[in-house]
């Protein structure tokens, strides 16, 4: 298999994508090249000096295409959400580039980025947390209208109610506060709000890990119809496998600040080539125990390692049961395997 | 019935708040024989928790308490013991591990001491003796250089290692039950892996009785011998494993099933949810808890509540709280497979198993890391 030429030599840790997302950039909608997102971490009382860092997102490629859902997964800590904040910008990346319809994010002054916000929203993890427990539902879903000088007055209250049918919450509701609501509910407000400036791009960071297994279903094909009808992009970040592959197109699994396999989500399910998908996939339980009994887990042994000292080579060697030699000394190389389904790893394969 | 290692009868704890009486667990029966492992399933708010809690008579009182009902432990009412025999019994007789690794250790205490003080208190060893204990149990759970870590603090440890300094903690007496309140919840999948084969390795070795109590049908497919699957504060199902998951009687038990996607079949084209929402406990609906949400509802289930029953076409200790599929109801010959939205057949599903690929060998297709 052939392989490309780094288009930034000089970086040694620039992973590389063949036949990268720039072939046929027209698609995307979101580019993503050597993302790197470091947290400082300080020492001293009054002279705060840098005494190293958390690398929480270390160089990640990926894109988006327009109209499609790519699914992250990982388990906590790998920075699958980190990345989602960085691509909005809410961190300043500390390195690489994030283009988002052909615009470079990283370099937008407040005000034009205050501008794309409006193409780009975010649905939060916590419905408890994310809403501001003294505004009204009709305050929050009609702030953003306001801020983006959307509509005003009348005009606004009825978007409010109609966003609210959308999501299918009663009309009604403008005049209650959060707490009045369950956690499903005020997860379909968050919703609201995110659709209320009409973006073409969202970011699902764990829309549904704080809810009840049957509601979590109710939120799942909500978004995937409000997907169709308005033709939304999403990122839908996630640490519950099955779910991501009901939600999901295309799927990247990250392990300790990396992507280490990303693919179409049929190849990814059914072909995982990296080692620590491959454990992934095995440990999900299924709940059917003429299957469970006779299924073969793949265990892994040990902790995810801390992102501030990162293990040399490939930073899954350490709990790899492939791993050789090979794998402590040299950093796998992003490669695309088979068309559309990239790997990093030296040993990938069933 | 004399075997029976737990026995609780009608069993109701409720919480007396500002907006009324909240009936979490509304009139639960069920026995546990020695050394076996019974799984309780059910969503946030069920009673699930607060059954496990009054267990162990550790229900918050005001605003709890348990107002009618039984526990019988080992031929003694737990109910009726006073507060010195019941401390003679938590963590001795029945230990508890809790959800949240994080909170559930003391931050400034170190594991050894928090372990030791159990041994100490319930097994009158002494200080050396109780150390050695304490290392002996973080060996079996499976803590790297117990030695050197058992003089550690909570946050040295990382989520799954905490959860086994719980396991130790629960095992550190030897108990006859123990009762694990959504053990891995807090944890990723791949750790959630490794804390369930150490339970089950453990529940084997020490033929100790279990009580996993959770939301997530595939931790209890793999982990248990009988499921009892609780809603709005009652049991609405009870079967043995695998009678549950291959016949269920129950259109909630249908819905849990239908509605999370599985990585072992077919992608589904859209989930199909239980619309609405569980019940207020403190204004539970009049007849069957689950009629406001179930679509094969029918007058009688609105105005009458059903009895936990036998069901017709299952297995003889197979019982459901159903209208529709008890004797003469209208859902006895309806085909949940079809209902749940699961087209194959057994003989597919054995299938699929017998081909489900070996485990991977280190060393095969290692093609050439190849750099530039």
């Amino acid at each position: 298999m052939a392989l490309s030429t780094p288009t930034k030599p000089t970086d040694p840790d620039f992973v590389r994508i063949r036949s990268t997302a720039t072939a046929d950039s027209g698609k995307n909608l979101l580019d993503v090249k050597a993302l790197k997102m470091h947290f400082p971490l300080t020492q001293g009382i009054i002279f705060q000096r840098q005494v190293g860092a958390v690398r929480a997102v270390d160089g990640v490629d990926f894109f988006v295409e327009k109209g499609e859902t790519l699914g992250l997964v990982g388990e906590s800590g790998c920075g699958k959400s980190t990345t989602g904040r960085a691509i909005l910008q809410l961190y300043k990346p500390t390195g690489g580039e994030v283009k988002f319809d052909g615009v470079e994010l990283t370099e937008l002054g407040g005000e034009d980025m205050r501008k794309m916000r409006r193409r780009m929203q975010m649905i939060f993890q916590d419905p408890y947390a994310s809403l501001n427990p003294r505004m009204t539902v009709g305050n929050i879903i009609g702030e953003p209208l306001e801020v983006h000088h959307l509509a005003r007055g009348r005009e606004k209250t009825e978007r409010v109610q109609e966003l609210l049918r959308v999501v299918g919450l009663n009309p009604y509701f403008t005049n209650r506060y959060p707490h009045e609501f369950s956690g499903g509910q005020r997860q379909r407000i968050g919703i609201a709000r995110a659709l209320a400036v009409e973006p073409e791009f969202i970011v699902c960071d764990e829309p549904i890990s704080a809810l009840d297994v049957s509601i979590q279903a109710q939120v799942i094909n909500l978004l995937e119809e409000l997907q169709d009808r308005f033709k939304l992009t999403y990122l839908f970040i996630a640490h519950d496998l099955s779910v991501v592959r009901h939600i999901s197109d295309r799927v990247a699994v990250m392990y300790l600040g990396k992507i280490v396999e990303l693919a179409d989500r049929v190849d990814l399910y059914e072909r995982p080539l990296h080692p620590y998908s491959q454990a992934l996939l095995s440990a999900v339980p299924i709940p059917d125990p003429a299957v469970e009994t006779k299924r073969k887990r793949i265990i892994l042994t040990g902790d995810v390692p801390s992102p501030v000292n990162p293990p040399s080579g490939c930073r899954f060697h350490t709990r790899c049961w492939k791993a050789q030699q090979i794998c402590s000394e040299v950093d796998p190389e992003f490669i695309e395997h088979e068309p559309r389904h990239w790997a990093a790893c030296h040993f990938p394969g069933v | 019935m004399a075997q029976q290692l737990l026995e609780v009868q009608d069993l109701h704890t409720q919480f007396f708040t500002r907006d009324g009486v909240v009936r979490a667990v509304d009139g639960v029966s069920f026995e546990l024989a020695a050394g076996e492992t019974l799984g309780i399933v059910g969503e946030s708010g069920c009673g699930k928790s607060v059954t496990a809690l009054s267990l162990m008579r550790l229900i918050p009182v005001p605003p709890g308490k348990i107002v009618k009902g039984s526990i019988m432990f080992d031929g003694a009412d737990v109910l009726k013991m006073d507060d010195d025999e019941v401390r003679g019994i938590r963590g001795n007789n029945i230990a508890m591990i809790f959800q949240d690794p994080m909170t559930s250790l003391n931050p400034v205490l170190t594991i050894s001491r928090q372990i030791s003080e159990a041994l100490e208190l319930h097994l009158k060893m002494d200080k050396s003796e109780a150390r050695k204990r304490t290392i002996e149990l973080l060996d079996l759970v499976g803590i790297p250089s117990a030695k050197k870590r058992v003089d550690d603090y909570p946050h040295q440890f990382s989520g799954g290692m905490r959860q086994r300094v719980m396991i130790a903690m629960a095992l550190s007496c030897n108990p006859k039950l123990i009762l694990a309140d959504e053990p891995t919840t807090a944890l990723d999948v791949t750790i959630q892996a490794q804390i369930l084969d150490l339970l089950k390795n453990l529940a084997r070795e020490f033929r100790t009785a279990f009580i996993l109590i959770t939301h997530d049908l595939g931790v209890v497919a793999g982990m248990t011998q009988r499921i009892h699957v609780m809603y709005g504060g009652k049991i609405v199902e009870k079967a043995d494993t695998a009678e549950l998951f291959a016949n269920p009687k129950m259109p909630y038990t249908w819905g849990l099933l239908r509605s999370i996607p599985r990585l072992d079949e077919r992608r589904k084209a859209k989930l199909l949810p239980i619309e609405g929402l569980p019940p207020d406990l403190i204004a539970p609906p009049p007849g069957c808890r689950f009629e406001p949400r179930c679509q094969y509802r029918r007058d009688i289930c609105r105005e009458k509540e059903p009895e936990l029953v036998h069901i017709p076409n299952s297995k003889p200790d197979h019982e459901a709280r159903c209208w529709g599929t008890q004797q003469g109801g209208w859902l006895v010959d309806t085909d949940w497979r079809k209902e749940v939205g699961d087209t194959r057949v057994i003989e597919e599903i054995k299938q699929e198993v017998a081909q489900l690929p070996p485990e991977p060998k280190p060393g095969d297709v290692p093609p050439s890391p190849t750099a530039i």
